[in-house]
């Protein structure tokens, strides 16, 4: 690139900032949503703190503003560099997709504390924040592929597939399934265009997707940046790479039905969902294969590096928790784990494991280098970090497999005269120690965040913690 | 022949297409035939569109998240029939805009919960739901039976609901408001809003006499739920699709 032209690195601190604050936010209201599924006292009586509000509060907060955030400021930081040209659209376009983005992340949070939903789980903001988030997605598309347009590289690199085929595919997602009537045009309320077993459908369709193109395909570009510069070598296979992006892509949006098993689906789509999601097995390890052999022959930095061991520690929970979903998606399974705390589990596991740590990796490699310092604060706080939050996801997810296996098995138990065991209000009472370890859980994961955020600023204001055996 | 990534590599535009094109096949084969395939919906009779009164109490069960914890689909168990009641059908949520058959049971499956508990029961219950059941871990919503409805609009919601497909007749709309009132109302002349929506259970659900609150609403809706369908009238092979 010409010695004139420079990168935009104002748009992506900015991203960087915003991720670590909405990360808080988001942890915050998951453990505080915890509290009151162990004592429902901390519901207060009052409409804008119970559950059932804040809960897409915690779940929009985490996925679409803490990875969002994460998402579109590495993609804006890595398109930049793997192209080396600078942002297409410049500062203007830049700063609209931020400051839009933050401005869809509270409307959408304001409604929901004020109860204004679309009732469609992880599409909950209604038609006009829709319609705003379109825009701002559309810009943010133009941004990134106008950058790859302009590039000084001949070929397009690994991770902006992944970025490419995120953004896309979320459009389309988001646009079909946010289609609805609005009531009037002066009013918040509307009504989905499809209804019943069509929605159903729809709805995990976009869902199931969310997962697999928000929390997987653009971590994918994620991991396919930060783990060979931090490693300091090239991605593994360049075929495997070929191979995993469009397997992984043409899979994934078939095994939305594996949330409907055994409902009123037609049994022909829910047979489907389960022979797909099954053969995603094979893509995603696929994928996490790749990952990890990028760090062959250099094991040894495991040791020393803490970045790296939240990077691979992520890997790992990807490799476990796609092993788990192909697993859940069998119909015997899904008997027993469908609509109980199993499930809850296995999405924190992906996650708190794969989306926030490989998201802390790469924040922890992008704040030195944006702020132009020699080194993080403190890279034992890092490792600090590491243990509270590797400690506190095995907290979580051992508390909600037992739960989970344990209220699906006294349900189906029947007494030795042919009657169910247990009435419902039973299986509630046996969650309770199992909802206060979980809690415990995500308020030490919520702790680690804490510990990178003072890392963070002590690194920002120019500090470095030197250790103290060395000085003496 | 040799397959070759580098045309995607190399154009951002045969990427995106290339992509587009990928993403797309599995959502079109698996979505489009459930509009097609005329057995998705069982042919059975009794389902018809909510009453004002109970479209009102819907809205407030999806405002207040209840789907996040209470799910509207009894799968096909034994032990679920037994607990539940019959398996839900399609055709039972066919109105539905949105379906609210949850993914999480928290609390238990609502889909056939009307007519099995009293009206004070559910009152009591939505006020301080550890009254009624001590291991209740459901939040408190006592602020519903204070609060009057809103419904000034009704007839705009069901118009709204009319384009997306639900049967409401003019007759219907031009009646919204007073069906509204009059389901609430035991002293009411309640002949019209009967033949309009058959079933539909009237009373003043929460007995306070006073205005229409929003807990009235809330608990006409949970009345009704899974009460549309006669299952007496049909065999396992009636429903299949």
């Amino acid at each position: 690139m010409s010695q004139t032209e420079s990168y935009n690195e104002d748009v992506v601190r900015q991203f960087v900032v915003a991720t670590m604050f909405w990360g808080i936010v988001g942890f915050l209201a998951g453990v505080y949503i915890a509290m009151q599924l162990a004592w429902p006292v901390f519901n207060l009586d009052l409409e804008w703190f119970s559950f059932g509000r804040l809960r897409p509060l915690h779940t929009s907060a985490v996925i679409f503003a803490f990875g969002g955030n994460a998402l579109l400021g590495t993609s804006f930081y890595v398109v930049q560099r793997t192209c080396r040209a600078s942002l297409f659209g410049g500062s203007g376009l830049a700063q609209f997709v931020f400051w839009g983005y933050q401005l869809f992340i509270v409307m959408a949070a304001l409604g929901y504390v004020l109860g204004v939903t679309q009732g469609h789980e992880y599409a909950e903001p209604e038609w006009f924040v829709d319609i705003w988030l379109t825009v701002v997605w559309v810009a943010y598309l133009v941004a990134f592929m106008g950058t790859i347009v302009r590039r000084k590289e001949p070929h397009i690199y690994v991770a902006n597939w992944f970025y490419l085929a995120f953004i896309v595919t979320v459009a389309v997602l988001h646009v079909v399934h946010s289609l609805s009537v609005p009531v009037s045009f002066l009013g918040a309320k509307s009504y989905s265009l499809f209804a019943g077993v069509q929605d159903a459908l729809t709805q995990w369709w976009y869902g199931h997707n969310a997962v697999g193109f928000f929390l997987t395909a653009g971590f994918l570009g994620l991991m396919y940046y930060f783990i060979p510069k931090q490693v300091d070598r090239p991605i593994y296979s360049y075929r495997l790479s070929v191979v995993h992006f469009w397997s992984l892509i043409f899979l994934y949006i078939w095994a939305g039905p594996h949330h409907l098993l055994h409902t009123a689906l037609p049994d022909w789509a829910q047979t489907l969902g389960v022979t797909f999601s099954i053969m995603l097995w094979m893509p995603s390890w696929g994928g996490m294969i790749n990952g990890l052999m990028t760090i062959s022959g250099a094991w040894d930095k495991l040791r020393t590096d803490p970045v790296l061991r939240f990077m691979v520690a992520g890997i790992g929970f990807y490799g476990m928790s796609t092993f788990e979903g192909p697993l859940m998606s069998i119909k015997a399974v899904n008997a027993l784990s469908h609509y109980t705390d199993w499930t809850i589990g296995h999405v924190h596991s992906g996650t708190l494991g794969w989306v926030g740590f490989i998201t802390f990796g790469a924040i922890y490699f992008l704040v030195p280098r944006l702020w132009g310092r020699d080194s993080l604060y403190s890279e034992k706080l890092v490792g600090t970090h590491f243990w509270v939050s590797t400690i506190g996801i095995v907290f979580y997810i051992v508390a909600m497999w037992v739960s989970g296996i344990m209220q699906g098995l006294m349900w189906k138990a029947y007494d030795s005269l042919g009657f169910l065991q247990y009435s419902f209000a039973e299986t509630v009472d046996a969650m309770h120690p199992f909802y206060v370890i979980r809690m415990l859980g995500g308020l030490l994961y919520l702790i680690g965040a804490l510990i990178m955020v003072y890392n963070l600023w002590r690194t920002v204001r120019g500090d470095v913690l030197r250790p103290v055996a060395a000085a003496a | 022949m040799k397959f070759s990534n580098a045309p995607f590599e190399k154009n951002v535009l045969l990427l995106l297409i290339g992509t587009l094109i990928t993403i797309s096949i599995g959502g079109i084969v698996e979505i489009v035939p459930l509009y097609t395939i005329e057995s998705t919906i069982e042919k059975v009779e009794g389902v018809r569109p909510y009453s004002p009164l109970e479209l009102a109490g819907r809205n407030i069960y999806i405002r207040e998240g209840c789907y996040v914890c209470h799910s509207q689909q009894i799968r096909s168990f034994r032990d679920e029939v037994e607990r539940y009641g019959h398996y839900s059908l399609a055709a039972e949520s066919m109105y539905d805009h949105p379906f609210q058959w949850g993914s999480k049971r928290t609390g238990p499956d609502l889909a056939r919960v009307g007519g099995k508990y009293s009206n004070e029961w559910h009152v009591a219950h939505l006020i301080d739901p550890r009254a009624v059941v001590p291991e209740s871990i459901m939040p408190g919503y006592s602020f519903l039976a204070e609060r009057p409805l809103g419904y000034e609009d009704i007839a705009a919601h069901l118009e709204a609901l009319r384009i997306t497909g639900v049967p409401y007749s003019d007759d219907m709309i031009a009646n919204a408001r007073a069906d509204l009132e009059a389901q609430d109302d035991p002293d009411a002349d309640t002949d019209g809003l009967l033949a309009r929506y058959p079933k539909v259970v009237i009373g003043d659900f929460d007995d306070d006499r006073g205005p229409l609150s929003e807990m009235d609403a809330l608990v006409a809706y949970l009345q009704m739920l899974g009460t549309l369908v006669d299952f007496t009238r049909y065999g396992t092979q009636d429903l299949q699709q």
